[in-house]
């Protein structure tokens, strides 16, 4: 399988048009970036994330019948996992999501916004 | 928020951070590369077969309905926003379409001089050049010759347009349908749409 169908399979069907998958905003793609690249460096498993996904998609029931929320299942299912497993905890997470808020309000516009050093 | 807010600037004093999700996202991204899990290379590569492959594909079907379709490429040149959200396509954060038809007298090519801002509903991620400082300062003075390092010679007696998009409106061009196509498909006519050809900086392909 080459790598762009084995990527396709990834997507469920209701995102795809004419068989791809499309994303609506970049946030989403690098959602998908991330946990098929975490996946490939052994991180967890595929059942695990299928697992994982399918309970937050499974959680919101018929909420979601049009997909429309699907990548923030999928990022909330990537945080639990990212965090069942010890990479970062959930308060890692929240403090940096703060910097970055709080590198955008310090930039102006049009110039690259950039965290400070760690 | 004022009434006339459409007409409204950039603020320059600050950027307006994304929303929750994709704010938690660039988190998740920062801790999971400073501590080695991921690389900022592993995931461009994964990111980079869909800006490719992927985004440019939508609205290539866009561009194919308007050249099969008279009725629609009136209503996309006329209520671009309406016209593209036909499809589904929709800007969840609320920008404008705006799409510029190439005609034998005129050629369109967009870009955003400020930042990065493009039509993501439509052409997926931008390609790294478009967001390349030289692009963004040169095709502005010197579009002609941006153009011919693309490997694009535009005739001397057609115009060249520069589009610089903002945050509240996005650009994209509607190349004009290649000869030799009379009798095609929506879907074979799209085969035919490059990403390039919607940013004006590539021709479409020849059947």
């Amino acid at each position: 399988m080459s790598r762009s169908k084995e990527f396709a399979a990834l997507v469920p069907d209701g995102l795809k048009t004419g068989g791809d998958p499309v994303f609506a905003e970049p946030w989403q793609a690098e959602a998908f970036a991330m946990t098929v690249t975490l996946h490939q460096a052994g991180c967890f498993t595929w059942s695990e994330w299928a697992e994982t996904l399918g309970a937050e998609i499974k959680h919101a029931g018929a909420d979601d019948a049009g997909g429309a929320r699907y990548y923030a299942f999928w990022l909330a299912a990537l945080e639990k996992l990212v965090t069942a497993k010890g990479l970062a905890s959930r308060g890692d997470i929240d403090d940096m999501a703060a910097a970055w808020r709080d590198a955008y309000l310090h930039t102006p516009h049009g110039k690259p916004v950039e965290l400070p050093a760690a | 928020m004022s009434h006339d807010d459409h007409d409204h600037d950039h603020d320059h004093d600050h950027t307006d951070p994304p929303a929750e999700t994709a704010l938690r996202v660039k988190a998740l991204e920062t801790l999971l590369t400073r501590r080695g899990y991921v690389s900022t290379e592993a995931l461009d590569a994964v990111v980079d077969m869909f800006e490719t492959k992927v985004g440019p594909r939508n609205g290539a079907r866009v561009v194919a309905k308007a050249w099969a379709d008279p009725a629609y490429k009136k209503r996309l040149l006329e209520r671009p926003t309406e016209a593209i959200a036909e499809f589904g396509f929709i800007n969840r954060q609320g920008e404008h379409m705006r799409v510029v038809e190439n005609t034998p007298r005129v050629h369109n090519v967009v870009v955003c001089t400020l930042c990065s801002c493009y039509p993501w509903p439509v052409l997926g991620l931008p390609p790294v050049w478009y967001k390349s400082s030289a692009y963004r300062a040169r095709v502005v003075i010197e579009p002609r010759a941006v153009l011919s390092e693309f490997g694009l010679k535009v005739p001397e007696d057609v115009e060249v347009r520069v589009w610089d998009s903002t945050a509240e409106l996005r650009y994209m061009v509607l190349p004009e349908r290649p000869a030799g196509t009379d009798g095609m498909g929506e879907e074979q006519l799209a085969d035919l749409v490059t990403r390039d050809s919607m940013i004006g900086t590539g021709g479409t392909r020849t059947p």
